[in-house]
């Protein structure tokens, strides 16, 4: 089990058999997830970097502990947004970073494309958690990963992904690992909220959001950003949440085992009531679990490739 | 005397093209004839089996001095053009000072005669400082000699003052070049909008952004009457309101720049920075229309849009990145292999859109091969196909995303009044 490329930057160019191959490693992570002593040694001896230009509690912290419980060593930089465009160069950070002996680096960043720019600057392996608008594949294949657990597989599923999808890295990477994987995905949301062009890569848009819930599998309701409103996309979030916020009335148009997902967090009584946020179907607590899991898996299969390549050359 | 001996001629005054000799003497044509004149000159260019035509003319371009000489000079730049085949180019004002007052016009001249290859033309700022403002000094621009003005880099967006600025250039008949961008509409976006910005989680441009401007820009020169050129044309709404503005009477001519018919939005892909242009590069639909606007002379002529940066404006997160490509010395090969090769206009034609047709909208001298004027001629050879190199670049700057691309078309020899510039690869 490896992955071919050096870099996890994305789901849009990732085939399925990838995908299957960390999903069916997160199986193997989760059960030592839930064991009395979850370390193992699977990394031991790598030293992993968290390099973060956005805050992010949840995604680094679980990226950290994924790497604690395989015994890596982890370090966290940090460096606010505001230094992205003056400061040292994020070539300049990735290679000094590189050269204290590394082997993966973890990149979350605001603007797209950034992990791309470093994975073509360095020679360690780069993971995307996030960048900007793209992608936040990890995000993905949590989601993915929690699919194919109450759902046994997702192929064939209905998705509906509802919310700000313009804005959205998550509807992104699970756009391009469902329709890999295929999903059907569904979209609803504020037209002004909606990037064109989605009915060409095989995505459903609705302009309806009942018509986009109903008979669905998975409905996933994206974070609404407060800025939305104030840059005039949004009338207001109060419009926002009577007309696409999910509910009870528009969640019994799906399928009674619909699973009901959030990348979190959540926006109470915005995105989601209260009421479906902590309800049966919701697998937003679930969510977390499953994301060390997957992170683990994917940390494995990266650094077990480089390990090999090396082995090539010694 | 110098002699450009047996190469195939096209004047650009007739449509078809002739072999035969043109001799030179003094800076000037003194003689064309379908008969040896090696006889008569002490110095030959063997052109057997190249073409000859008048020097091109670029009316927009960037040569960044001063303020930005980290990106390009004069220096630089023109030798930058001397290796494309351009033997008179305009520069665009937004320097640092902007070029908007006659010393600025003067310091430039000055430079480019000291250290410039080919002929600098300055063109003036519309507005003080480019602010969108206040008027700039443009009578004593025009006598200080710009051949038009241009807020370029930005737009003019308070209408009045555009309107303004028509009616007072138009009484000389200065042409104003309007980059044109609704800035609300553009916003922070930094690609075209679309199937691929929708992929690259990039934040789109939409072509309306251009088009509002374009639509506005004609209907006040045809209020005003004043003489209009829109600069860089990209989208297939902007050719068609051109269209329908040229078929009502309006004076309005326009330019495009080669990216926008041999390069589209999916170059983009990967967060390559050097795709990264303003107007960005369109949809494949929308390169099929500036084709057509080329070949229905709806677009007048070619110009560049050469905007050198530096690398680490590039080599950075492409929302970050500098806008603009390093032009000149891809500009004729591009054309060549994406419009003649492909039957969309004959080398003739070709050689109007880039020197023949700017000569006569701006006023410049050139366009022709004539006797009595000025030897400004690019010889160049249509057989030879090559890859694309950044790095053997005169231009500081390497920003071009053709790198690594095949095309046919190759200048060889550059003459400026009269005296060979570039000379198969070597500036001189
Ligand atoms: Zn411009
Ligand atoms: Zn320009």
């Amino acid at each position: 089990m490896t992955l071919s490329k050096k870099d996890f930057l994305g789901l849009r160019n990732i085939n399925c058999h990838e995908i299957n191959e960390i999903l069916e490693t997160a199986k193997l992570m989760k059960y030592t997830l839930v064991k009395n002593n979850k370390k193992t040694s699977y990394l031991q001896g790598k030293t992993i970097v968290t390099l973060f230009y956005e805050n992010s509690t949840r995604t680094r912290l679980s990226f950290e502990l994924a790497s604690k419980y395989m015994s890596a060593s982890v370090a966290n930089v940090s460096a606010s947004s505001s230094s992205v465009a003056k400061g040292e160069s994020l070539m300049d950070t990735g290679r000094t970073i590189e050269r204290m002996g590394v082997d993966v680096i973890i990149i979350r960043h605001p603007l797209s494309g950034a992990a791309h720019l470093l994975a073509r600057n360095v020679n360690v392996s780069v993971i995307n958690a996030g960048d900007g608008m793209n992608e936040h594949p990890t995000q993905a294949l949590l989601d993915m990963f929690t699919m194919c657990e109450k759902k046994g597989g997702i192929q064939g599923l209905q998705v509906a992904i509802i919310g700000d999808i313009l804005h959205s890295r998550v509807a992104r990477s699970n756009i391009w690992g469902l329709t890999t994987m295929g999903a059907k995905v569904r979209v609803a949301g504020p037209s002004t909220l909606m990037p064109p062009g989605l009915e060409d890569i095989g995505v459903q848009v609705f302009s309806n959001v009942e018509d986009a819930i109903r008979d669905a599998d998975v409905v996933m309701a994206l974070r609404l950003q407060k800025e939305r409103q104030e840059s005039s996309l949004l009338p207001s979030i109060r419009e926002y949440s009577k007309v696409y916020g999910l509910n009870k009335e528009r969640i019994a148009l799906a399928r009674k085992d619909v699973l009901i997902m959030h990348p979190g967090p959540i926006n109470r009584g915005v995105e989601l009531t209260s009421h479906i946020a902590d309800c049966v179907n919701s697998t937003i607590n679930e969510q977390v679990t499953n994301g060390v899991a997957v992170r683990m898996a994917l940390l494995y299969l990266i650094t077990r490739r480089r390990q090999n390549s090396n082995a090539l050359y010694s | 005397m110098l002699c450009i001996h047996n190469g195939n001629i096209i004047d650009g005054k007739r449509k078809d093209f002739y072999q035969g000799d043109i001799l030179i003497d003094k800076g000037k044509i003194v003689e064309i004839s379908c008969n040896n004149l090696c006889y008569k000159a002490e110095k030959i260019i063997d052109a057997k089996n190249l073409w000859v035509m008048p020097g091109f003319i670029d009316v927009h371009c960037h040569l960044r001095e001063p303020g930005f000489e980290y990106k390009e000079d004069i220096a630089s730049g023109t030798r930058s053009a001397a290796a494309g085949g351009f033997t008179s180019i305009a520069c665009m004002p937004n320097t640092k000072p902007t070029i908007d007052n006659a010393a600025m016009v003067n310091f430039i001249k000055m430079k480019a005669a000291q250290e410039g290859k080919v002929k600098v033309y300055p063109i003036g700022a519309i507005t003080k400082g480019r602010e969108g403002k206040e008027l700039t000094e443009m009578k004593e621009l025009l006598e200080a000699g710009v051949i038009a003005l241009s807020d370029d880099g930005d737009p003019v967006s308070d209408s009045r003052i555009m309107r303004l600025a028509l009616e007072y250039a138009g009484q000389w008949g200065l042409p104003l070049i309007s980059h044109c961008e609704d800035k609300s509409l553009a916003k922070d976006g930094v690609m075209n909008e679309g199937i691929i910005s929708t992929m690259l989680g990039l934040k789109g441009i939409p072509s309306a952004a251009e088009e509002i401007m374009v639509a506005r820009d004609v209907i006040l020169a045809g209020t005003t009457g004043a003489p209009l050129h829109i600069a860089h044309v990209s989208t297939k709404g902007s050719v068609e309101i051109i269209r329908k503005a040229k078929s009502m009477g309006i004076k309005v001519t326009c330019e495009t720049a080669p990216h926008y018919f041999s390069a589209d939005e999916k170059w983009v892909d990967g967060y390559d920075t050097n795709a990264k242009v303003n107007p960005p590069l369109r949809t494949e639909e929308d390169v099929e229309a500036i084709k057509k606007g080329l070949q229905d002379g709806t677009i007048d002529i070619i110009a560049t849009d050469h905007a050198p940066h530096h690398r680490d404006e590039k080599e950075i997160e492409y929302p970050l990145a500098a806008s603009g490509i390093s032009g000149f010395e891809t500009a004729f090969a591009l054309c060549y292999t994406n419009l003649v090769t492909e039957n969309v206009i004959s080398l003739v034609e070709l050689v109007n859109k880039m020197s023949t047709i700017p000569a006569r909208i701006f006023k410049i001298h050139g366009g022709t091969l004539e006797v009595g004027k000025a030897a400004d001629i690019a010889i160049v050879n249509l057989k030879e196909e090559y890859t694309i190199d950044v790095q053997g670049f005169y231009s500081k700057g390497k920003n071009n995303p053709f790198h690594g691309k095949k095309v046919k078309g190759k200048v060889v020899y550059t003459i400026v009044q009269g005296k060979v510039v570039y000379d198969d690869g070597k500036i001189i």
